[in-house]
């Protein structure tokens, strides 16, 4: 059943993600078009002739004044026209959807790996509180958490690329390999993303986890004499991991950073990579529309996550934002 | 005393002892450099680690080792500074707009909520595109993406004081809103400040660690650690792990041990 009430809520979540993007598209035009100062200048460097740079300008549309240039990006955005990019002369939209397909695999290498592992290990440290195995989760996945990508890439790669010689180095396969090698050779670029969320959501698991535990249906349904294990599945783990799918939709953002990162590191063709090279590249339209996208992810993230705790949660559903 | 006696744990000491090290190594450098981390010997490129070049030599034959203990400087002196930037900055919004509130408050709440829709890695590098990578932009980047994030600590903190008695004393006392910001309240939200900053310092290392391995950090020929993966990540694949894997360990225990600080002060102070 929805009420009045969740048709309000909905539409009052919708009303503040659209302003949130808007907001969004203006501080990723003024980033990309306007601090550079002259779009031209910065592509042709400060030796080009004023002509020449006058000339790209007109090309490009950039001697128009601010607004006029925003409304125009805007209006085609909105259109699906994501513009055209400088470096390639051509539609930026493909590109785009090319490298989110990728990034996404990778994300969904990432999340398959990670999710499981840390509730099962917030699950361990909350049974096992005040213990070795409850420090070591605690404190080691905290610790993992602030190493950059980066670092413990080139780690990995180290211990299970080079020494080992356990996972293939590169994320790229030749054309035609079928998925299952295909994704044994994102295993290796997942892994330091998986550091990086592990801790978060194992200390989230693990607080969720000893709330329900001392929790009074708990005690009842051990005192009226249910099993160990009914009592864990069927009363403990329900609610201890709601507040958990917040955090692992919270995390969206930092795995959509992290992807820029481990994307260069292993040379692999996603969102992140894209608007690295397009950022080195002075290639605005594709910068701009690669951000943008990253943020739109981000913000329905964060809706799915609300739809999903609505859905697993019946007291949520009277109660809105 | 009780705060140093709280703080007197295993985590913390180790915390503190590697970042003590770090600083060492980046204010006495010069002195503890074995040879110049600039020096290349081209004769000598990519040797491996061995009695006269300890973690061995990069691409152009400078000494890996002096390196490492030079590479300590440049990011213990960006990070602090953008994380320090930022709190001055941080605390005088959060303060004004806690205490305040309206539409200023609204507007900072907004902001907040669109800085955090894009990762931090992004936001800095839509900057450092406009403005040209360099350590004082960086430094400038950090400060700015980090002030609405510690303003709202500051901010949700001074709404509490707010509550308290001695603030609306001092109001009838007819103290000015600058003296009841920073005079009154200011002191006592200093502990909840003082988590924010170390947290805050160990993302500042790491985001300024990212940056400059994508190579709009840090530039060269510094001997910061990011950078030095960067010039040498490629090299993996020929088995010169040295070139890489040191400098990925400093920069792994110098976070660490930051974050290990910042823990151990929390949980002093709650």
């Amino acid at each position: 059943m929805i009420g009045s009430r969740t048709l309000h809520a909905v539409a009052r979540r919708g009303a503040l993600s659209a302003l949130t993007l808007g907001l969004l598209s203006i501080v990723v035009f003024a980033g990309g078009q306007l601090l550079p100062g002259d779009v031209a200048r910065s592509i042709l460097g400060p030796l080009a002739d004023a002509r020449a740079v006058a000339a790209l300008n007109h090309q490009l549309g950039t001697d128009a004044p601010p607004l006029k240039m925003y409304l125009h990006w805007v209006g085609h955005l909105l259109q699906g026209d994501m513009g055209m990019s400088y470096a390639y002369r051509s539609p930026v939209a493909p590109f785009i959807l090319h490298a989110l397909e990728k990034s996404l695999l990778l994300a969904a290498v990432t999340s398959v790996i990670v999710i499981p592992l840390s509730i099962g290990a917030g699950i361990v440290a909350a049974m096992n509180r005040g213990k070795w195995q409850d420090r070591l989760i605690t404190l080691g996945g905290l610790s993992l958490t602030v190493v950059p990508e980066f670092v413990s890439g080139i780690l990995l790669i180290l211990v299970f690329g080079v020494w080992l010689r356990w996972l293939p180095i590169s994320a790229n396969t030749r054309p035609g390999t079928g998925l299952p090698e295909q994704l044994r050779h994102l295993i290796l670029p997942a892994l330091p993303l998986v550091l990086i969320l592990f801790g978060y959501i194992a200390r989230i698991a693990r607080a969720g986890m000893v709330e329900a535990l001392e929790a009074d249906y708990t005690r009842t349904a051990t005192l009226k004499g249910l099993r160990r294990s009914k009592v864990i599945f069927r009363h403990v783990l329900r609610n201890a991991l709601l507040p958990t799918i917040t955090v692992i939709a919270a995390q969206t953002s930092y795995l959509l950073g992290g992807l820029v990162v481990v994307e260069t590191l292993f040379r692999y063709q996603g969102i992140g990579s894209l608007i690295l090279t397009a950022a080195r590249g002075k290639d605005y339209p594709m910068m701009e529309a690669g951000i943008l996208c990253v943020g739109a992810a981000y913000i329905l993230s964060a809706i799915l996550a609300d739809m999903l705790i609505a859905l697993l949660d019946p007291r949520s559903q009277a109660a809105h934002r | 005393m009780k705060l140093l006696r709280r703080l007197a744990k295993p985590g913390f000491v180790a915390g503190f002892s590697i970042v003590l090290f770090w600083v060492l190594c980046a204010v006495l450098g010069p002195f503890l450099e074995p040879q110049s981390p600039y020096a290349d010997d081209l004769m000598n490129a990519l040797a491996p680690p061995s009695a006269a070049h300890w973690f061995g030599t990069d691409q152009i034959g400078r000494d890996i080792f002096s390196r490492i203990i030079a590479g300590a400087r440049p990011i213990l002196t960006v990070a602090p500074a953008a994380t320090l930037l930022a709190t001055f900055c941080g605390t005088a919004f959060g303060l004004i707009t806690g205490y305040a509130g309206g539409w200023l408050d609204a507007l900072l709440s907004r902001l907040i909520e669109v800085i955090l829709a894009l990762p931090l890695i992004v936001v800095a590098l839509l900057v450092l595109v406009a403005l040209g990578p360099s350590s004082l932009n960086v430094t400038v980047v950090i400060a700015l993406v980090f002030t609405p994030i510690i303003a709202r600590t500051v901010r949700a903190a001074t709404i509490t004081e707010c509550k308290l008695d001695y603030v609306p004393a001092a109001q009838l006392r007819d103290e000015g809103p600058l003296h009841i910001m920073f005079v009154e309240i200011l002191p006592n939200i200093l502990p909840p400040i003082l988590v924010e900053v170390t947290v805050r310092l160990g993302y500042a290392i790491f985001t300024v660690a990212s940056l400059s391995f994508l190579g709009f950090g840090i530039q060269p020929p510094s001997p910061d650690w990011g950078l030095t993966i960067a010039e040498n990540y490629g090299l993996i694949v020929g088995g010169y792990g040295w070139t890489v894997g040191f400098a990925a360990l400093a920069t792994a225990s110098l976070v660490i041990g930051v974050n290990l600080v910042a823990e151990g002060i929390q949980e002093a102070l709650q």
